[in-house]
């Protein structure tokens, strides 16, 4: 459990008033422009040498108020701006927001739309974790995955422009089911990418997970136990890694996730070669699922029947769903106008981050940038 | 002047050792050239030998296939504005790339292009080569001082540390390389750059297979280690891009910043050239006791003529297969010029192979043995040059302590048992 007395508000932030350059305790401001901290993060290190004797995070450079957006916009209105939190994932976001709203107003969406919703999210899943995978590769060294991820992760891109015209930020569901039928050849693509993909993974592990480098700088590298990572709120890869077994796909589930046969990947150590291995697996488990779902698509309405103007009646709703990164919530209050009260997100970049702390103290500078990498934070989701 | 410059051609020494300091000044001329043409040349093909590794294309706007890229970053950086922090020591800021360089490009006056193809035969040759490259560490640090700024300062702190270690396992490879040397009839080993690549010839072996695997660990742990030294991934703890920023020289810019640059990557082709000497038979062509019948010798003479030969056609090939717009216009026909220019040094080449085919001590027979030499033993250095872009895009970059771990408590022990094995065998067997 996380000792009180070594929180961050304990750190110390004051440069000693020596005069040149006192290497004794050395603070250092890691960003907010830095190459390894995805985004606008700052981290304030304080270093013993090359040892790390704590953090603070510092957030908000990307602070854009989507919350507060949310209670000026209608519930549809609003519905584009949440694939700006976790831009990597968008399609997840999106799901998460539109569910929530459909739980609200207390309507299901046609089994044809879940399914369709359910290829696309897991293709985005697996486009986040590749997305993750690269850029954690380089903030270790390795420069040439990212490359290699970022070229398999263009044919997910693909199929999502080809069904809704945007590639990042897609806006790819509606509230009460999908605004788009599939196109003409959207199951081809899909299974090609099933054909195609497998091996890929492959290609990426052969040039990591038997890597002695790659072992050595994650072996036991931010390792975390699963009574601190509940105890901090860590969702998703990152708690499964700690050996606890938590999907909301598996324990709450949501749109069909019921009706697939997938395995929920976990770690024993915590650590951030547990993470890899996780998500490495949860890329390959993402594959069987869309596999079931493309073959199983029904035939069917695409949209429920929702009325033109949103106006839920009043009341509150939490729903979440497992986004690549971990629990992804929504709040959302309805004072009964046609405006959310209130929308909250909890986003599970935000609360991961938080056990950035706990996993580097000792640690050295380089495991900073290898424990913010395996955390897989997007700080637009971070910053909201 | 001119009886000092005509005098020397016929003799085979070293201008060191033939006393001729004009001869010694244009080598030493020819090698600072060479050495920052190689350097440009070593830049672009990173750039594209790393781009094709990762599924990219790299440099292909400025010039055919980015040929003139290097060129525009020099010119880029050249006319950068010279920035010095207003904290950091000035003086100081100002000396370190020069340190850095001075150390990279004074080891070449021992470096043995060929039998006479060095500034100086020195007799302690590899103790200075080795002694002036560790000072290039002093650059590192000097420069992540003067900075005064925290991240140069952890780099600077880093390098030190590392090429301090790995000079130790590198300096006890080196040593029982230089017992091989001992192995003759008079029992004396050397010290010369070119007496260790002649006592090669004379065992009829390169010291990489002497002793088999004696010779082939100790050549690993040096490869290891220079890699270390040079601070070239995976060992760029010093300028680990996603850890420190840019590490020693994150607060250069400009020409200054490309000093470091330009004294790394000479760096780089210094040890390579350590290790082409020591293990490698420096500028023999292969098994150069066999197959050293006249005829052999004529063909062999051929290679670098042959080489840029192919090169050229390579560049014609790309002219025929760029794309007809006219857009490319004036890119093909830079690449066509670019060919010819190939084509015209392969037929110079191979004129003076001809011409110089009978082994007389004519000039052009001296000329063809020279250029014979520096092609094997700058082939060799090429070969780790690839190495070193290999190794970039491949693995990941090792941790300080890990570093640190691997350099005292593996390759030392290593080299320390290769150099004892070697003392034993050597007296068992020599």
């Amino acid at each position: 459990m996380i000792d009180p007395a070594n929180t961050l508000s304990n750190l110390d932030l004051e440069t000693p008033e020596k005069p040149y350059l006192d290497s004794n305790e050395l603070i250092i401001n890691m960003g907010p422009q830095h190459p390894a901290t995805h985004g606008v993060l700052r981290v304030i290190l304080k270093l013993d040498g090359e040892k790390v004797l704590g953090t603070e995070c510092v957030i908000g450079y990307l602070h854009r108020g989507v919350e507060k957006i949310a209670e000026n916009r209608t519930y549809a209105m609003f519905n584009p701006y949440v694939d700006r939190m976790d831009y990597v994932a968008a399609v997840s976001n999106g799901l998460g927001y539109c569910q929530a709203v459909e739980k609200l107003l207390n309507v299901e969406a046609p089994p044809r739309a879940n399914y369709i919703r359910v290829i696309l999210t897991e293709l985005n899943r697996i486009a986040s974790h590749q997305l993750w995978l690269g850029t954690h590769a380089l903030d270790i060294g390795a420069m040439t995955p990212l490359f290699y991820t970022f070229r398999d992760r263009e044919e997910i891109l693909k199929i999502f422009e080809k069904y809704c015209g945007a590639r990042l930020t897609t806006h790819a569901f509606r509230i009460g089911g999908c605004l788009y039928e599939t196109y003409a050849g959207f199951e081809k693509d899909v299974k090609n990418f099933l054909a195609f993909f497998p091996p890929k993974i492959v290609e990426y592990e052969e040039l990591l997970t038997g890597n002695r480098i790659w072992l050595e700088r994650t072996k036991n590298v931010g390792v975390i136990s699963g009574a601190d990572a509940i105890a901090l709120g860590v969702t998703g890869p990152v708690l499964r890694a700690s050996g606890v077994k938590w999907d909301i796909r598996k324990a709450q589930p949501y749109a069909n996730y019921a009706d697939f046969d997938f395995e929920i990947p976990t770690g024993e150590n915590g650590d951030t070669f547990d993470r890899y291995m996780v998500r490495m697996i949860e890329m390959r488990q993402s594959l069987r699922i869309i596999e079931q779902a493309v073959n199983g698509i029904p035939e069917g309405p695409i949209m429920a029947k929702v009325p033109k103007v949103i106006k839920p009646a009043v009341g509150e709703i939490y729903h979440s769903i497992e986004a690549p990164k971990g629990e992804l919530g929504y709040f959302i209050v309805s004072d009964g106008s046609t405006q959310p009260y209130r929308v909250r997100v909890r986003p599970p970049s935000f609360v991961n981050l938080q056990a950035l702390d706990l996993m580097v103290r000792g640690m050295l500078v380089a495991d900073v940038v290898a424990v913010i990498g395996t955390l897989d934070i997007v700080l637009g989701e971070v910053d909201r | 002047m001119l009886n000092a410059f005509m005098s020397y051609l016929g003799s085979r020494v070293t201008p060191g050792d033939a006393n001729n300091q004009l001869w010694a000044l244009i080598y030493i001329l020819i090698i600072f050239a060479g050495v920052s043409v190689a350097v440009i040349a070593m830049n672009w093909l990173e750039r594209k030998a790393l781009a094709h590794f990762q599924v990219r294309l790299g440099p292909m706007r400025v010039g055919p296939h980015g040929l003139l890229q290097p060129i525009a970053d020099a010119l880029k950086l050249l006319l950068k504005e010279d920035i010095i922090p207003a904290q950091a020591d000035q003086v100081v800021f100002w000396i370190a790339p020069l340190i850095g360089l001075l150390a990279a490009f004074t080891v070449y006056t021992v470096v043995p292009f060929g039998p006479s193809q060095a500034v100086s035969d020195m007799n302690i040759g590899i103790l200075f080569m080795l002694g002036v490259s560790s000072l290039g560490v002093l650059g590192i640090v000097t420069a992540g001082w003067a900075s005064n700024s925290h991240y140069p300062l952890i780099g600077a702190l880093r390098s030190s540390a590392q090429m301090v270690s790995y000079e130790v396992a590198m300096g006890l490879a080196v040593v029982s390389a230089i017992l091989m040397t001992s192995l003759n009839a008079s029992g004396t080993g050397t010290l010369s750059m070119i007496d260790i690549v002649k006592a090669q010839q004379e065992q009829h072996v390169w010291f990489l297979f002497k002793f088999f695997p004696l010779g082939l660990i100790a050549f690993v742990i040096f490869a290891i280690a220079m890699v270390a030294e040079t601070n070239r991934a995976p060992f760029d703890l010093a300028e680990a891009e996603s850890e420190l920023t840019a590490g020693f020289h994150t607060e250069y810019s400009g020409l200054r910043w490309s000093l470091f640059m330009l004294a790394e990557y000479a760096a780089m082709i210094a040890v390579s050239s350590i290790a082409v000497a020591l293990w490698l038979g420096g500028w023999m062509h292969p098994f150069p006791n066999l197959l050293n019948a006249p005829a052999w010798e004529f063909i062999f003479s051929l290679f670098p003529g042959l080489t840029f030969l192919g090169l050229a056609g390579i560049a014609f090939l790309g002219t025929a297969r760029m794309p007809s717009h006219s857009f490319f216009r004036i890119q093909r026909a830079g690449l066509a010029v670019f060919a010819a220019l190939l084509g015209f040094i392969a037929l110079v080449l191979l004129v003076i192979a001809v011409v110089g085919r009978n082994a007389d001590s004519s000039v052009a027979a001296n000329f063809r043995e020279g250029i014979d030499y520096v092609y094997w033993f700058v082939l060799k250095v090429a070969v780790f040059m690839y190495l070193f872009i290999w190794y970039r895009a491949t693995w990941p970059r090792y941790r300080f302590d890990q570093l640190m771990q691997v350099g005292w408590k593996v390759m030392l022990p290593i080299s320390l048992g290769v150099l004892i094995a070697t003392a034993i065998v050597g007296v068992i067997v020599g």
